[in-house]
């Protein structure tokens, strides 16, 4: 399992593997906000939660695709299932990749950006622990959703419109952490209902990320 | 020994082979032939458990069995040593060093997987086979891309290494290989269109 984790992370790395773009986007959509927003410190302060969140949403959608669909199109997807790695450990493994080289950057970066929205100076731990928490919920959703799409032509957009409402409870709860941390309230329970969300996507997502591929790969 | 009994493999849900059965026994090789669209991949793709069959037995250890088909699986940014040695962790063998030679890889050992010519890319497909260490191997059109000398190298491999070993291969291909097995032509087990394959298949 853990040759498919480093095989992934140095694909991603190396030359049109694309890590750093989902990184390059987040930071180019979070300071276009402030030019779109104008220069107003109260209204920026008031939605740095919001856009922060989202933002990283779409940050993280932008590779989902690649998850599943390079390994089809090379044929090591049917070796892969014909090997004696269980596709669900595959599965988790892919998910892990996928956050380790979009998700974690994403959460370092996070706090810096938030400076440019100004964001409420009591926000900054929570922003990196919702981050921290909800990410790998993201890559786990992802995944699952690229295995559901991972036959078809342009799969892309699909995948797209497939994943994002499935990371709505996502973004509600982390979103509403950071509010609640800028307001100085207290975000113990939503912080505990997103990290419930990121368990239970690890727990049941690499069984239905495993049988879609199986199907599809008939 | 691998014993197949009255396999029916189906395709996108209609079936096209019906009740193949044939042993091997071990250190043989079974030459599957038939034209074009008679099945060929789809049985072995069954046999190799990527699909189900329709109704019969495969009668072998799950845990014996590879595939290789016309895709070869290779990462093009990988270099030729990380792709072999890749596989090689997955199903937890070393890389034998006799591999470079048998498949004519030596000189290729750095190189970026993407900058390989067709019939090189194959070869090093076709050396994954021997990094896994599985005792059933069920080749699709193994020697599709590669020259005279690289056909005989794999030839070499499969005969002397191989099946030596007491492995067992189920080859579907065209050409002559030049090894000694029988064949087996699908065209009498073609199947009859109106037989299985209800819409519950793909949930099968």
């Amino acid at each position: 399992m853990i040759a498919l984790l480093l095989r992934d992370l140095r694909l991603a790395v190396r030359a049109g593997g694309g890590f750093g773009l989902g990184l390059a986007f987040f930071l180019i959509v979070i300071i276009l906000v402030p030019f779109g927003v104008g220069p107003q410190v109260d209204l920026l302060t008031r939605i740095a939660p919001g856009i922060l969140w989202v933002a990283s949403l779409l940050a993280a959608l932008l590779s989902l695709d690649r998850i599943f669909a390079l390994d089809f199109e090379d044929g090591s997807l049917g070796l892969l299932a014909t090997s004696p790695l269980p596709l669900e450990g595959a599965a988790l493994m892919k998910a892990l990749a996928h956050w380790i080289t979009t998700g974690l950057p994403l959460t370092i970066v996070a706090p810096a950006l938030g400076f440019l929205l100004s964001l409420a100076s009591e926000a900054y731990s929570y922003l990196l622990l919702s981050l921290l928490l909800g990410t790998p919920a993201l890559s786990m959703i992802g995944t699952f959703g690229a295995a559901l799409t991972v036959g078809l032509r342009r799969g892309g957009l699909l995948l797209s419109l497939l994943v994002l409402p499935l990371y709505v409870p996502t973004l509600i709860f982390g979103a509403e952490a950071v509010r609640r941390g800028a307001d100085g309230l207290d975000a113990t329970g939503a912080l505990i209902l997103l990290g419930m969300i990121t368990a239970g996507c690890f727990a049941l997502l690499p069984f239905a990320t495993a049988a879609t591929l199986r199907m599809n790969l008939r | 020994m691998l014993r197949v009994t009255d396999v029916t493999c189906a395709r996108g849900g209609i079936p096209v082979l019906s009740e193949v059965s044939f042993d091997v026994a071990a250190g043989q090789a079974l030459v599957l032939r038939g034209p074009n669209g008679i099945g060929k991949t789809t049985l072995l793709r069954t046999l190799a458990g990527l699909q189900p069959a329709l109704a019969g037995v495969v009668d072998a250890d799950a845990d014996d069995l590879a595939y290789a088909s016309h895709a070869d699986g290779i990462k093009t940014a990988l270099s030729v040593t990380e792709n072999l040695k890749f596989w090689a962790d997955i199903y937890g063998n070393p890389v034998p060093d006799t591999i470079w030679e048998a498949f004519d890889l030596a000189d290729l050992q750095d190189r970026i997987a993407g900058t390989l010519s067709a019939g090189q890319k194959r070869r090093l497909g076709l050396a994954r086979l021997g990094v896994i260490g599985r005792k059933i191997l069920f080749l699709d059109e193994p020697t599709v891309s590669l020259d005279g000398f690289s056909v005989k190298l794999f030839a070499k491999w499969l005969q002397n290494t191989h099946l030596a070993g007491g492995g067992i291969a189920v080859i579907a291909t065209h050409i002559d290989l030049g090894i000694e097995a029988p064949e087996l032509d699908l065209t009498p087990f073609k199947a009859d269109l109106d037989i299985g394959g209800g819409t519950d298949e793909a949930f099968l």
